[in-house]
């Protein structure tokens, strides 16, 4: 489930990308601790790094605050899992969607989803906080983050402004309409099949109360129609025993598979709305710039030109590296999701088909009866 | 009286007939050609060839009763008809032997309407085989009618439809006659009650091989009222009863019926001559096999019979032949029928018995016989040839009159019904209606009557308002379901098929409109029930049980009644989870519509439309799911609740008879106390009154004590055959089960196949 292809350059990782795993996770309290396992690039041996979620906070900021790699703010960041709840109330179930199921095994599987495409992306690969991440013995992440310009309230506070904002490019303006209308799509289908994974859920538990209740039904006694009773309770329960097995199969055939695919594609639209809001963003402090250079007077005029042509050029940038990632992520998406469909798709036909045979197996042994 | 002597004009000229021709054969055709149109005949053709012996004339005289009695459900003329044909050839023959002449008016109307008291009065004759053989297959006939009600139940119904044809005296000149015959009341009672003390006072013997024989309801039946003398009494006292009153009175009458019977009994007796001159010696000997004679009472015949067991109904046993040929006959007269029927079949059965005895008595192996009824007894299991299907749920009406009415579908083998299969169009409460009649008839004696499902107002209300919703829809088919499967279970009860109203509601085109009914409506239907399992614990403190066994069982029943209750509410939470499932599964579709006609990827978004179509159907298969998990189990186990209920019912009712027990036996005490009394303080004039009392009471105490044996016994077999049901009920319903689960498990595997490629295909 790679977004981006790993680029052939010179590695300043001293680790394999797509070997980092989130190998475990430990509750401790209210906090969960995540074991990071990787591969040494120079031979055998492998890094384990504990780490907590604020390590990973830490790491994100990294990334979005480097500063000096031009056109950063086009980049769509890889996006990072909202924090786990340990106090697991249905709101924050609901707030992590399909990562709070299951104990935090989606979970696991989002963070090292993450990390994979933090180390697969060619500009964010090469920070030094992946390497101290992956690989520091000390937890990097303890002291507080910088705040920076990306920080979400005040972007939620502009949104209203500048959301609106006619783009100069139509190629933006048009991906600006088309990741609005999806990304609420793609939300609504997650909840939908976070209902129905849910729903199935609640299915095999009810298989399972009624499988345990009907051997209360079971009486000893010599009484043949009384054996044969309970003999029928009792494989009947098998019956439910193995219809709960197979719901729970199926809901987990869906979570780890179009479960997390669908929740990734919606984080990730998400990261690209950001993205394109830091674009809209600069967008318009470019032409606030051009005006300003226009207008200002003469005194003013040379360094109002300098801060217009450095903005200009940031814009430029951020627009190359916008339009590159877009691109990607356009591909990357699509066979991001087909994978996921494929897996699905493969998974469920393999349950359904095991389920089959097993009705097949009571349905005799009750004829047999 | 005047309805009377309108309807005696038959009963004479059959026995006019009868008396003139000598033969019962003879009689019996005449009978037949006279008051049974062809259809009479016809009947008793066949039901000449499942009896064999044809050659015998009173086999197939009884035989055609028993034809006509089955046929009558159909036609009250021809039941009527035929059950005069049969009193006719048994009058007939006994005015041969005695004077047929004065009984045979009586007889007409009681003959119609009891075999058994003709059988009885032949019995009388002074025969004793040949007696005991008749008392025996009245005892089948009344246990089989019955079998919980044994005597008084039958004593009753036969009252009870005596009453009903005296209304309906036009129908059926037979069913006139004994209408009119109960109105006159001395000369019918006295003859069925002299055919009932008689069966009682055979009994004893014949019981005790019925009892042996037949193991099931009417081995105890035939034992209680052959077992006692005083079952006599008893036996007049029904008749009583059925005028008036139930079965206090006809015990406590007993006497002046038996004088009436006897002066009727010369009628009886000629059958019982006929039987006994042939049988008499065969008679005997059957009487020795205790099984068969209570199946075969008239053993000479025991062959014939089985063999028309055999080919009539598979349900009873050998018993239930005869009992099949009362039954028959009291439900073809629901109400006035009822006693024409039971009464030709009962002279059918005495008939046969005796033609039977003549022909075959040679014949009468018990071991043969006991081998037939096993034989059959394994065949009922699988072959309860009736199918039931209710189809067509059709509002009638508009607004809050409205109802709906159903289809019910029969298809049968059974030779009681005329067609193999036929329709009639019901409505809910005709169903109820029945299961009234049906709890009324056979609850107090101990049998497990199916309950209906509850009258839902909530359900019915939405239904007449036109919601054409999916719950009313659900409303409308769970009740379908639910009304089939009641039914399923009257007719596959082996003594509930034999009532007239469950033939009457399978055939008949037009049923009187259920009245009472309201009463069952919805809570006060549960009310009931509930009532009755609160009298049931109450009375269970009170009651020091005798037997371990019903305590147990009451425990079981308890218990498994909160574990259905249990298992009902994780049932019916698990098919809200489907159809929420369902409900998710349709949205989630819709969503992924959505989003597939957002996305700009055309790949995706073809494959996201086709992910949405197949959640599509997947939604029907979850919704088929739901479905298959409510009527498959839900609806299963929601049975079984009820029937607990039911079960719960026959306890108390056993409880009930207990109880008159109980109370019977401290009157006695008392009145022993008071003649104590009365001789301390000398006064002879009331002592003798005060005797007489207590031998009232003895004899109530001795009969009460019997009727709670027999309960218990029915209750006890009936719970086995309950649990029996349960069992293969369960198992029937969970293999269909799992053949839907696996159907939609496979239309699943269908679905994801489809869309694999769909899937691949997108890059």
């Amino acid at each position: 489930m790679s977004f981006f292809e790993e680029v052939k350059e010179e590695a300043p990782l001293s680790v394999h990308g797509h070997s980092i795993k989130v190998a475990e996770v430990l509750q401790d309290g209210d906090a969960l601790t995540f074991l990071i396992v990787s591969q040494k690039l120079s031979g055998t041996g492998e890094y384990h790094v504990d780490r907590t979620y604020e390590d990973f906070e830490w790491l994100q900021q990294n990334l979005f605050n480097q500063e000096d790699v031009p056109g950063i703010q086009g980049v769509i960041f890889p996006p990072l899992p909202a924090k786990a709840q340990m106090n697991t109330t249905p709101k924050a179930t609901r707030q992590l969607g399909f990562l709070g199921l299951e104990e935090f095994k989606p979970y696991c599987a989002a963070l090292e989803n993450f990390l994979h495409q933090v180390a697969a992306h060619n500009l964010l690969r090469k920070n030094k906080a992946l390497e101290i991440f992956l690989t520091s013995s000390d937890p990097p992440g303890r002291q507080k983050a910088r705040r920076n310009i990306f920080n979400r309230l005040s972007q939620a506070v502009e949104e209203m402004r500048k959301e609106g904002h006619k783009d100069v490019d139509e190629f933006f303006q048009t991906k600006r309409d088309v990741n609005l209308s999806i990304t609420g799509c793609i939300k609504n289908t997650v909840d939908k099949f976070l209902d129905l994974v849910q729903t199935e859920q609640k299915i095999a538990v009810a298989c399972g109360h009624f499988a345990t209740a009907l051997h209360l039904c079971v009486e000893s006694d010599d009484d043949p129609d009384k054996a044969a009773f309970t003999k029928i309770c009792v494989r009947l329960s098998d019956v439910f025993e193995s219809m709960k097995n197979s719901m729970a199969s199926v809901a987990e055939n869906d979570v780890s598979t179009l479960g997390l695919g669908l929740d990734l594609q919606s984080r990730y639209r998400e990261a690209e709305k950001e993205m394109l809001f830091r674009r809209t963003c600069k967008l318009v402090e470019l032409e606030t710039a051009l005006k300003n250079a226009e207008k200002a007077k003469p005194v003013k005029k040379a360094a109002l030109e300098e801060v217009k042509k450095t903005v200009e050029t940031e814009f430029n940038h951020v627009c190359k590296v916008a339009k590159q990632e877009i691109e990607h992520f356009e591909d990357a998406r699509v066979k991001m999701l087909q994978q996921a469909l494929v897996k699905w798709c493969e998974k469920q036909l393999r349950t359904a088909r095991e389920i089959a045979e097993q009705y097949d197996q009571h349905l005799q042994a009750f004829r047999a009866m | 009286m005047a309805s009377s002597s309108e309807r005696s004009p038959p009963p004479f000229p059959d026995a006019g007939d009868a008396a003139g021709r000598g033969s019962d054969e003879e009689d019996g055709d005449d009978l037949f050609s006279n008051s049974s149109l062809s259809e009479t005949p016809t009947v008793s053709q066949p039901t000449d060839d499942l009896l064999t012996p044809p050659g015998d004339a009173t086999a197939e005289p009884t035989s055609d009763r028993v034809s006509s009695g089955l046929g009558s459900k159909t036609s009250s003329d021809n039941l009527m008809s035929p059950p005069s044909d049969v009193t006719s050839d048994p009058i007939s023959s006994g005015s041969e032997s005695k004077t047929p002449s004065e009984p045979s008016d009586e007889f007409d109307d009681l003959a119609d309407n009891w075999m058994t008291p003709a059988a009885s009065v032949d019995a009388k004759a002074g025969k004793g085989a040949s007696e005991n053989l008749l008392n025996d297959e009245f005892v089948d006939l009344l246990g089989n009618e019955t079998e919980p009600q044994s005597q008084e139940g039958e004593g009753e119904s036969l009252f009870a439809e005596i009453a009903d044809p005296k209304q309906e005296v036009k129908e059926t000149a037979p069913l006139l006659d004994l209408s009119s015959s109960a109105d006159l009341a001395p000369n019918p009672p006295s003859k069925i009650i002299d055919p009932l003390a008689e069966l009682f006072d055979d009994p004893p013997p014949a019981a005790a091989q019925k009892q042996s024989a037949a193991a099931d309801l009417f081995e105890d039946e035939g034992s209680d009222l052959f077992a006692d003398p005083q079952q006599i009494k008893t036996a007049n006292p029904p008749q009583k009863s059925l005028f008036g009153e139930p079965d206090e009175d006809l015990f406590g009458e007993p006497l002046g019926a038996k004088k009436k019977p006897a002066a009727e009994d010369p009628r009886d007796e000629p059958l019982a001559d006929k039987s006994a001159s042939n049988d008499s010696g065969k008679a005997s000997r059957e009487r020795k096999h205790d099984d068969i004679f209570a199946a075969d009472a008239g053993d000479p015949g025991d062959s014939s019979r089985l063999n028309s067991r055999t080919n009539g109904v598979h349900v009873d046993e050998s018993t239930d032949i005869f009992a099949e040929a009362t039954v028959e006959l009291s439900l073809d007269s629901p109400q006035s029928e009822r006693k024409k029927a039971a009464a030709p079949a009962a002279a059918a059965a005495v008939g046969k018995p005796s033609t039977s005895a003549a022909t075959s008595v040679a014949k009468s192996q018990t071991a043969m016989l006991e081998e037939l009824e096993e034989e059959e007894e394994s065949e009922l299991e699988d072959k309860f040839d009736i199918t039931i299907s209710i189809t067509d749920p059709e509002k009638i009406g508009d607004g809050m009159t409205a109802y709906m009415a159903y289809k019910v579908s029969t298809q049968t083998t059974l030779s009681m019904f005329r067609n193999k299969t036929f329709t009639v169009r019901r409505r809910f409460s005709d169903f109820l209606g029945l299961y009234e009649k049906l709890s009324e008839k056979h609850g107090p004696g101990g049998v497990i009557v199916p309950p209906p499902p509850e009258k839902s107002i909530l359900g019915m209300t939405k239904v007449k308002v036109g919601k054409e919703d999916s719950s009313s829809a659900d409303f409308v088919e769970r009740r379908r379901g639910a009304l089939e499967r009641y039914l399923q279970r009257v007719v596959t009860h082996p003594s509930l098929i034999q009532d007239p109203d469950v033939r009457e509601f399978l055939e008949r085109d037009e049923l009187p409109r259920a009245v009472s009914t309201q009463a069952l409506s919805g809570a006060g239907f549960l009310k009931m029930i509930n009532k009755a399992t609160d009298a049931v614990s109450k009375m269970t403190i009170k009651m020091n049980e005798s037997d371990v066994w019903f305590e147990e069982k009451l425990q079981e029943v308890e218990s498994a009644d909160q574990q259905f209750r249990k298992l009902h509410a994780l049932v019916e939470s698990l098919v809200l989870h489907r159809k929420e499932l369902s409900i998710n599964t349709a949205s989630f579709a819709k969503s992924t519509a959505m989003l597939g006609s957002a996305e700009d990827n055309t790949a995706l978004s073809r494959a996201l439309s086709q992910l949405a179509e197949v959640e599509d159907k997947m939604e029907q298969v979850h919704q088929d799911q739901a479905a298959n998990d409510t009527f498959g189990f839900a609806e299963l186990i929601a049975d079984f609740i009820r029937l607990l209920g039911a079960v719960r019912g026959s306890f108390d009712h056993r409880m009930k008879a207990w109880q008159r027990w109980q109370d019977a036996q401290s009157t006695l005490q008392k009145k022993r106390e008071a003649e104590a009394k009365l001789q301390w303080a000398n006064k002879p004039d009331k002592l003798q009154l005060a005797k007489e009392e207590i031998a009232e009471w003895e004899a109530k105490v001795t009969q009460f004590e019997r009727d709670f044996d027999r309960v218990s016994a029915t209750v006890r077999k009936e719970v086995l055959r309950f649990e029996k049901e349960k069992a293969r009920n369960f198992k029937k319903q969970i293999v269909k089960y799992l053949e839907n689960l696996l159907k939609s498990q496979q239309q699943l595997i269908k679905y994801w196949e489809a869309f694999l490629p769909e899937a691949k295909a997108i890059a």
